[in-house]
């Protein structure tokens, strides 16, 4: 196994152009899993952790950027995060312990491409556009649609990704990350939702919910949105809500949990996002 | 083939000759002897490998050996002894009783360390969280909290 250890990025962009059936390594913590007992042989590593000018987390004027080195500790301590978007730091605080989250990056949650990942309904509720670079130039994804079909996303061979981009959320909105493993560290989760809501006068004027874990891609659940926009936020229009939810959503039976209780969750962190936006609102 | 890297080993200058795709853990027990670090699931769920690196705690079976740069901070449980002997936080664990079986002891000592670097007054909650990623099967929390809490 050959490991390229590129200085700096035009470096590894160059390497990836070379080797484009390589394996990129960031923080190792799902990739040094992989080779050592997942079947992961690739017959070049691609070390990317040493590539500083990937670890910025900025304000850009019209957006955030995060660099897609940033690690989940990063994250939790960017006062920029902290400020404008505390849910994705409430996410980060949820991956594995410290150890994982002193390593494991931002861009290796996304490419990891597991349903599971936590970042990733952040990331889906929040609209971000992820930066694609390859030694010919770069191009923005929007998150929705990043993702293809179980662990497939829309990076070719010689692409990575190389950051994140997220509009200034509006004042005044609600924002939660909600998820639900066997225990609160290390466990992978068993669902996960990001919820962000914005409430003039009773009325929801803004809304966006995200899923993980509920279907083969993060999901963005499009008709449950739809039929909360414009309406006024009463007992009665969370309870249609969460039963509108099950059309949304496909979540399947595996090693951690169950379709039904899934389901289930899923229905609970709507109702108990919305009731605290109704009697904040 | 190898590649070399010079890093700050538990305070001492060290050049280490290793293979790039070696674990970091087998690097440190291996090649420099320093069996401290114990190897526990291997996939960075039980915090028995836990080093200090650059002053953040990490499990070091995530970490290969070629992603060191050249001066990196590297402290495994042999390093936190200081002159006198055993330091305030692994005194504690001895005077509370903390160790039973002793595996996930030297990551315990590790990771309460980086948890003191960053938090010189953790509460409870916090001390908890800070060794979240360290299991222990003699179910021995009670008192390695406790250990730890006594030195805040």
């Amino acid at each position: 196994m050959r490991f390229l250890n590129p200085s700096n990025l035009h470096e590894a962009l160059t390497l990836l152009s070379k080797f484009p059936d390589c394996k990129i390594l960031a923080g190792g913590t799902d990739v040094c899993v992989q080779l050592r007992g997942g079947g992961l042989k690739p017959k070049a590593i691609l070390n990317i952790w040493g590539l500083n000018e990937l670890k910025n987390i900025r304000d850009e004027g019209r957006y955030i950027t995060i660099g897609a080195l940033s690690t989940h500790t990063d994250i939790i301590r960017s006062p920029l995060i902290h400020k404008h978007i505390p849910v994705l730091a409430k996410a980060c605080r949820t991956i594995g312990a410290v150890q994982v989250q002193n390593r494991g990056t931002i861009g290796g949650n996304v490419m990891n491409a597991s349903p599971a990942g936590d970042t990733l309904p952040v990331l889906m509720a929040y609209a971000a556009d992820v930066e694609v670079t390859s030694i010919a130039g770069q191009r923005w994804v929007p998150f929705e649609g990043f993702f293809t079909g179980y662990r497939a996303t829309v990076v070719r061979p010689g692409e990575m990704v190389t950051g994140f981009r997220i509009a200034w959320p509006p004042r005044g909105e609600r924002a939660d990350f909600i998820k639900i493993g066997s225990r609160k560290a290390i466990t992978i989760s068993k669902v996960m939702a990001c919820f962000r809501a914005r409430i003039e006068h009773k009325k929801i004027v803004g809304i966006s919910i995200a899923f993980g874990s509920v279907a083969p891609v993060p999901l963005r659940l499009k008709q449950t949105e739809a039929f909360l926009m414009g309406r006024v936020l009463t007992h009665k229009t969370i309870d249609e809500a969460v039963n509108k939810l099950a059309s949304d959503i496909t979540p399947i039976n595996d090693i951690r949990s169950t379709a039904d209780y899934r389901r289930h969750c899923c229905g609970v962190f709507l109702r108990r996002f919305l009731l605290e936006s109704l009697c904040v609102s | 083939m190898k590649v070399k890297r010079k890093i700050d080993l538990n305070g001492k200058v060290t050049t280490i000759t290793a293979s790039p795709v070696a674990r970091l853990l087998d690097v440190v027990r291996g090649d420099l002897k320093l069996t401290g670090t114990k190897e526990g699931c291997g996939e960075g769920e039980c915090g028995a490998c836990s080093v200090l690196l650059n002053n953040e705690v990490i499990d070091s079976c995530l970490v290969l050996f070629g992603q060191l740069r050249d001066g990196d901070l590297l402290v495994t449980v042999e390093g936190l002894e200081n002159k006198r002997g055993l330091n305030r936080l692994q005194r504690s664990f001895v005077k509370n009783g903390a160790v039973h079986c002793g595996a996930c002891i030297p990551g315990m000592l590790i990771a309460a360390t980086a948890l003191l670097k960053h938090n010189k007054t953790p509460s409870i909650m916090e001390i908890k969280e800070g060794i979240a990623g360290n299991l222990c099967r003699c179910t021995g929390y009670g008192r390695i909290i406790k250990a730890i809490e006594e030195v805040v």
